[in-house]
């Protein structure tokens, strides 16, 4: 199966002023709205019209990679006809725009469907492979690092955009994390259907992340760093170091 | 058959068992398997870097299997056709109990009492060295790794590195006890050790049995790779060869064949290519050939369209080390003959999901297993596609409670009323009375009590976005 990454000449244009749809994974929703509204304020400096559909819920991930695909189709069905008049739609995920840009052809081959979830960008890739924006006036004086969620690096292979908007923060220090490729851990349900095997994966992520020495761990996906955050605020000695989404980063002024 | 897959399975013990540990399973493989499969695929990153075309080849392999496992009724045909014209016999399996009679018959027809292997994960997959065992026909496994496990009455921990889960000492002791000699940890004494008694074993033997890596259906040639030197002498030194191959393994034309030997050697262990490559084509006379056709549910693979792509593998063990799941249980977890995510998605064709149905889930979805394939297999999709099936058929995935908390959670996840009160009743109900009650394995709660068993979870916040978003937009 081609990989959904993009590629120039594959996607329409982005035209100043066009109405961009705001997608809020229902995790981010509860747990983390923090990082919904850090993505409000991104786009109102930007100037770039941003709307919330209110009738979203969740992309079906969750039900789709427990194997309940029939209880994944109508909540995907929704996710469409929601999303459907609008042309760009952004998700501050690579996991959940993964879902609907590779995954939804596997689960409801439908033209109308595939072609919502055809739409659907993560955060970094939009701002700096769509709109071309790599720097959103953040200011943040610390040594961060950068976490790359699976899905991101594998299916929607958008590993330039978040260091390009890194990068143009003022006064932080950009380190790579070793062992960059491997995976947290996390994996959803995984993470306590095997929690041993999750733990292990997560505990040896935090290792990398203090080998690098950064204060920060940023990533693009909240449900890696609910699981190295949590591990991390279970360990006294490692309670300084924070995890941040990218999002917030990148509205930073401090 | 099923009867004897679940004797296979209580002898080397459950995969992955979920249910039992409630999600709190400890991975359990020694530490040598991560280090020893890290330095694996670190070997196999270097030696395709090197390569510029390495995706143009992957893309060429990939599309080659496709069209063989399309073409393969007409290929297996045509493969038989020219072993026969050049004098080799060719007998189909249609399982593991028919292929191991078959060999059986040939052995005794000759009054065979010693046998050689050359390494093959299909002979593995039926189990021969016990079927020939039962006969009182002496097996010997020529490969170090398939010798030291057999020396351990092991089974192997990965597909090409059998005693990847012992270190240099483990074997020092085992050869010291096991064969009487001064404990060495020297790997020099040991292979000199091993070396010294196989080369009797190769004399005595009056049948030498092999794998196939890959037959080629133009010319019935049977294709070996091997580092040792073992699989040449145990293929020619007795006079009758037995090569043993599962149907998939075909390829169409004898031109096909470089870009394979060029994956499989730096996919494997970063070799540009194998110290041996055998190209068999036919028996010289007076010797014989034959060659075991397998089938042993790869043709159920064929059949379901979302699987296929499994049988494009070529066995090289990439997937294996790159896989954080793998490295850190080990090739035993996965409970059968192929661990790792190539297992995971071939094993529950090959045994019933019933048990089998727990090795789909043994993933984080990482997808480097996908990356690292030299031939492209999407297995990610295909765990999905197999978590599907385990949990709508006859498995130990198919849980009641879960699927009325999917039903439920589908019902709330088509409306935003519907998802609110969800939200609500989850994080504010159920969540806190989770943390309640007393934690029994089984009963609501066990993932909660998983999950902040090394994690906290982050405080509930006062309010959703969807909340704040209709209390700023009027």
């Amino acid at each position: 199966m081609a990989h959904p990454e993009i590629t120039a000449g594959s996607r329409p244009t982005y035209r100043r002023g066009q109405e961009v749809a705001l997608f809020v994974p229902c995790y981010v929703d509860q747990l983390f709205p923090q990082i919904g509204r850090a993505v409000v304020t991104i786009f109102e400096r930007l100037g770039v019209p941003l709307v919330y559909p209110e009738e979203q819920t969740c992309c079906g991930q969750p039900a789709f990679n427990s194997g309940y695909w029939e209880d994944a189709r109508p909540v995907v069905r929704h996710f469409a006809k929601t999303f459907a008049p609008y042309p760009w739609i952004v998700v501050p995920s690579g996991s959940c725009a993964s879902m609907c840009r590779a995954f939804f052809p596997q689960l409801e081959p439908h033209p109308e469907i595939t072609a919502v979830g055809r739409r659907v960008y993560e955060l970094s890739e939009f701002l700096v492979s769509v709109v071309g924006v790599t720097d959103t006036g953040a200011r943040f004086p610390h040594r961060i690092t950068y976490h790359d969620s699976c899905p991101a690096r594998r299916e929607l292979r958008a590993l330039d955009p978040p260091r390009r908007l890194i990068r143009s923060v003022r006064d932080a220090t950009f380190v790579e994390l070793p062992r960059g490729e491997e995976c947290c851990g996390f994996g959803g349900t995984f993470s306590v259907k095997l929690a041993g095997t999750s733990l292990a994966m997560g505990r040896d992520k935090v290792k990398s992340i203090v080998e690098s020495g950064a204060e920060v761990v940023v990533s693009g996906d909240a449900s890696c760093l609910l699981h190295v955050g949590g591990i991390l605020q279970r360990d006294p000695a490692l309670q300084h170091v924070r995890t941040m989404h990218l999002a917030e980063l990148l509205i930073a002024t401090v | 058959m099923e009867l004897s897959m679940q004797a296979k399975l209580a002898t080397f013990g459950m995969p992955f068992d979920i249910g039992a540990t409630a999600g709190l399973a400890e991975p359990n493989a020694p530490p040598v398997v991560a280090a020893s499969a890290a330095r694996a695929a670190h070997s196999k990153a270097i030696a395709s870097e090197r390569i510029p075309q390495w995706e143009a080849w992957r893309e060429t392999a990939h599309r080659i299997k496709a069209w063989t496992i399309a073409h393969l009724d007409r290929l297996l045909v045509q493969f038989e056709e020219q072993v026969t014209a050049r004098g080799g016999k060719v007998l189909w399996a249609e399982d593991a109990a028919q292929a191991n009679a078959i060999i059986l018959d040939i052995a005794q027809g000759k009054g065979v009492r010693t046998v050689v292997k050359a390494k093959s994960m299909a002979t593995e997959e039926i189990g021969l060295n016990h079927a020939l065992a039962d006969a009182g026909i002496r097996s010997m496994e020529t490969d170090l790794g398939e010798y030291i496990v057999q020396l351990a009455g092991q089974r192997p921990t990965h597909i090409i590195g059998p005693a990847m889960h012992m270190s240099a000492a483990e074997i020092g002791k085992l050869f010291a006890e096991k064969l009487g000699t001064a404990y060495t940890e020297s790997p020099e004494n040991l292979i000199a050790e091993a070396r010294k008694r196989l080369r009797q074993d190769y004399l005595d033997a009056q049948l030498g049995i092999s794998g196939v890596n890959f037959g080629v259906a133009e010319t019935g040639t049977i294709v070996v790779v091997e580092n040792e030197g073992n699989g040449g002498l145990s293929m020619a030194a007795p006079s009758v060869h037995v090569a043993v191959t599962g149907i998939e393994k075909l390829l169409p034309r004898m031109a096909d064949v470089p870009v394979f030997l060029n994956l499989l050697a730096r996919s494997g262990t970063g070799q540009a290519l194998s110290t041996y490559t055998h190209f068999i084509q036919g028996p010289e006379s007076p010797r014989e050939l034959y060659v075991i056709l397998l089938d042993n549910g790869r043709t159920r693979i064929l059949a379901d369209r979302a699987s296929r792509q499994s049988l494009y593998c070529i066995r090289c063990g990439a997937c294996l080390n790159v896989c954080p799941v793998y490295r850190r249980a080990g090739g035993w977890a996965y409970g059968w003959v192929y661990p790792g995510p190539i297992g995971a998605v071939t094993t529950p064709h090959l045994v019933p999901l019933e048990l089998s149905g727990e090795l789909p889930f043994a993933s984080s979805l990482c997808g480097a297993c996908q990356e690292a394939c030299p031939v492209k297999i999407d297995i990610p999709h295909q765990l999905l596609h197999l978590r599907h099936e385990a949990v709508t058929r006859p498995s130990p995935m198919r849980s009641l409670g879960e699927r009325l908390t999917w039903r439920l959670w589908s019902w709330a996840m088509r409306g935003p009323r519907r998802y609110r009160l969800l939200g609500w009743l989850g994080l504010r109900v159920a969540l806190p009375l989770a943390r309640r009650s007393p934690w029994k394995p089984g009963k609501p709660g066990k993932w909660l009590r998983a999950w902040e068993r090394g994690r906290d979870l982050p405080e509930v916040p006062a309010q959703s976005f969807k909340a704040w978003w209709r209390s700023r937009t009027p």
